[in-house]
């Protein structure tokens, strides 16, 4: 197993530069490197990925891998699979980072299935175990009411999905040296059986949930969609958005794209107006790293009591109307 | 139109968060007192989606749960919902199993049915939730896998499957078979009617072990483990709630606001 050598972060080009993400992993990368002693790799795919490798170096990695390829400009998964799971049996890295994005959700566990490798999905901590050498990924069970840590003794590449905006990005320093080794195999596109033929990107009404700095989210207890206009009205006023918890997606009364929680989007709002919600650990997590949570909700035993900064009990349909009369008396005083 | 599902049982996982206890030594999470396990959420989706597609096109449904012989519960909970047939895998050495091993039983008695067109999971479990076990056997079984599926559709032999981004959806486009995972935004499942609850009951569902489904006992070796988990615990959090007073709404609202003003 000792020929299984170095980290190496699968890369992530949006809009040209690379993905937030990938900074973040390249971060947390070094210092798993540096803990084994060894290289930090990355692998960048796509037809203008050239330009982007020294960025990567300033970012931490010691060499940087580009493959060259306009296929790989559309995330695929048959082909995403095929070639990094070639590439990987030729560099043999014994940690594999990859982002827990669309591509990496989907890809991850494709590409260890391939690569007979032992994997970690959703990863919020990564360490090296001094004395094992093993990486040692963090991550939720039980919807996040728990956590677990898990190894893999045997099986390489170790790999984790790591969810985004846990580590910091890394720091760039442009003084750093790294080589930059072009990888000239092609992809075959004839191994394609799943194409995608279309993608709809969801018309956000103003602000984008992860961007936003005011989230009034409502769960089950609001009751109807029509309800939700008042969640809505607050949420226009304080400049933010409306976000949701599963059942009340369920019910259809709030676009699925804006589900809260571990299986839907992770926000950090400064402020997070929780209404009518119960505060289930899978929703939870999704919304902890807000600076702020307001907790409204008629049952003083709620589970959202127990993380949010300020509690109202009551009927949220008592308190939201002033609440939102109040807001708009100071904010034109 | 075959479908097969994999359903897992898992221990209820909408239990308030304060009833949830783990045993840290045995690395087990213990089963809260009198609720009853039930069917994993998302592969109870994807039973819902078989459903829909037999709806539509006729055909057959075959659901498959590995675990304990009390799993014929959730078996019998598909059959009530649409499923035609179930089978239980349940053997000595189907205990623990990581991503992999699950995956090579699933695909072992997936083998014995055979003559299948989808093979339906879910995303992942509501227990330990790897989320790995639908990519893994669609590459034991060398077949094509479409992630997070919330709509699903099927003209002349090809797939048509919706699946979630962050952002959006896309379409993929697939030959069958295939395998997909399903995610919740596919809908809620539906309520089985009381004669089917009856039905269901009286169903014979076999149980498979090791032998039955031709499994290689070598490859569920505990040696052979991808992953381990070494440890498992709570995060203990600080309650920090201050409660907001006022005797009536608007004093309570006030009182919010006015702390509120600083932050945003
Ligand atoms: C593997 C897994 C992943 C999951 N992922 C997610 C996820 O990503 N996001 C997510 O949200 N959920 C997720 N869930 C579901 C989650 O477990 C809960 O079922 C869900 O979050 C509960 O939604 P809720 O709080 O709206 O509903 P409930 O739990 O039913 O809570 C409703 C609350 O509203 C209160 N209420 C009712 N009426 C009023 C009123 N008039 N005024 C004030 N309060 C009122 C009630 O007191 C109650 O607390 C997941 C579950 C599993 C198993």
């Amino acid at each position: 197993m000792s020929e299984y050598k170095g980290v190496m972060v699968l890369g992530e080009i949006t809009e040209g530069k690379l993905a937030p993400i990938t900074i973040e992993l390249l971060g947390i990368g070094r210092r798993l490197a540096n803990d084994l002693g060894e290289e930090l790799s990355l692998l960048l795919m796509g037809g203008k990925a050239g330009v982007l490798a020294r960025e990567a170096i300033a970012y931490g990695a010691n060499k940087v891998y580009v493959a060259e390829d306009s296929l790989f400009d559309e995330y695929n998964s048959d082909t995403y699979t095929q070639w990094i799971s070639n590439f990987c049996q030729k560099t043999m890295p014994s940690i594999l980072l990859i982002g827990h994005t669309d591509i990496g959700c989907d890809l991850a566990p494709r590409l260890n299935g391939r690569l007979r490798g032992g994997l970690a999905m959703d990863a919020v901590n990564l360490s090296i175990d001094p004395s094992t050498k093993l990486l040692v990924s963090t991550r939720p069970i039980f919807g996040g009411n728990a956590y677990a840590k898990v190894v893999s003794r045997f099986a390489r590449p170790q790999m984790a999905t790591v969810r985004t905006k846990i580590f910091p990005p890394a720091e760039r320093d442009d003084s750093r040296q790294g080589e930059i080794v072009s990888v000239a195999e092609k992809v075959d596109p004839s191994i394609i059986k799943a194409k995608v033929i279309d993608r709809i990107k969801e018309e956000f009404e103003g602000v984008k949930l992860e961007d936003a700095e005011v989230i009034v989210s409502g769960g089950h207890g609001i009751g109807s969609a029509k309800n939700f206009e008042l969640l809505w009205e607050l949420a226009r006023l304080l400049g933010g958005t409306v976000g949701a918890t599963r059942r009340a997606c369920d019910e259809g009364w709030v676009p699925v794209t804006r589900q809260i929680g571990q299986s839907g989007k992770v926000v950090s709002p400064k402020l997070y107006i929780a209404v009518a919600l119960s505060g289930a650990m899978s929703h939870i997590v999704g919304c902890l790293g807000s600076k702020c949570i307001v907790a409204i909700n008629k049952d003083p035993e709620a589970n959202i009591f127990n993380v949010a900064h300020f509690g109202i009990v009551a009927d949220y349909k008592e308190v939201l109307p002033v609440l939102i009369e109040k807001f708009k008396e100071q904010r034109s005083p | 139109m075959h479908t097969i599902v994999c359903i897992k049982q898992v221990p209820d996982p909408e239990i308030p968060p304060a009833k949830f206890k783990i045993d840290p030594v045995a690395k087990k999470v213990i089963p809260p007192p009198g609720v009853p396990p039930v069917i994993s959420v998302y592969d109870e989706r994807a039973v819902e989606a078989a459903c829909r597609l037999k709806d539509k096109h006729k055909g057959k449904i075959t659901v498959l749960s590995l675990g304990s012989e009390k799993a014929t519960d959730v078996v019998r909970h598909a059959i009530s919902m649409g499923a035609d047939e179930g089978y239980v895998l349940q053997d000595e050495a189907f205990e623990n199993l990581d991503s992999f091993g699950t995956a090579y039983v699933l695909g072992k008695a997936i083998q014995k049915i055979g003559g299948y067109d989808l093979i339906l999971c879910g995303r992942q479990a509501a227990d330990w939730g790897a989320g790995q076990v639908g990519s893994i056997l669609a590459e034991i079984l060398g077949l094509p896998i479409i992630t997070l599926a919330c709509d699903i559709q099927v003209e002349d032999k090809k797939l048509k499957i919706k699946r979630i981004l962050k952002d959006g959806f896309e379409i993929v486009e697939a030959p069958t078979p295939a395998v997909a995972t399903v995610s919740s935004e596919i809908g809620l499942p539906r309520l089985p009617a009381g004669v089917a609850l009856m039905l269901a009951r009286r169903k014979q569902i076999p149980i498979w072990k090791a032998k039955d489904i031709g499994a290689d006992l070598s490859e569920l070796d505990p040696s052979k483990v991808h992953t381990e988990i070494t440890e498992i615990f709570i995060p203990t959090r600080e309650r920090k709630c201050e409660m907001i007073p006022g005797a009536t709404p608007a004093e309570v609202a006030t009182n919010l606001v006015s702390k509120l003003v600083k932050l945003i």
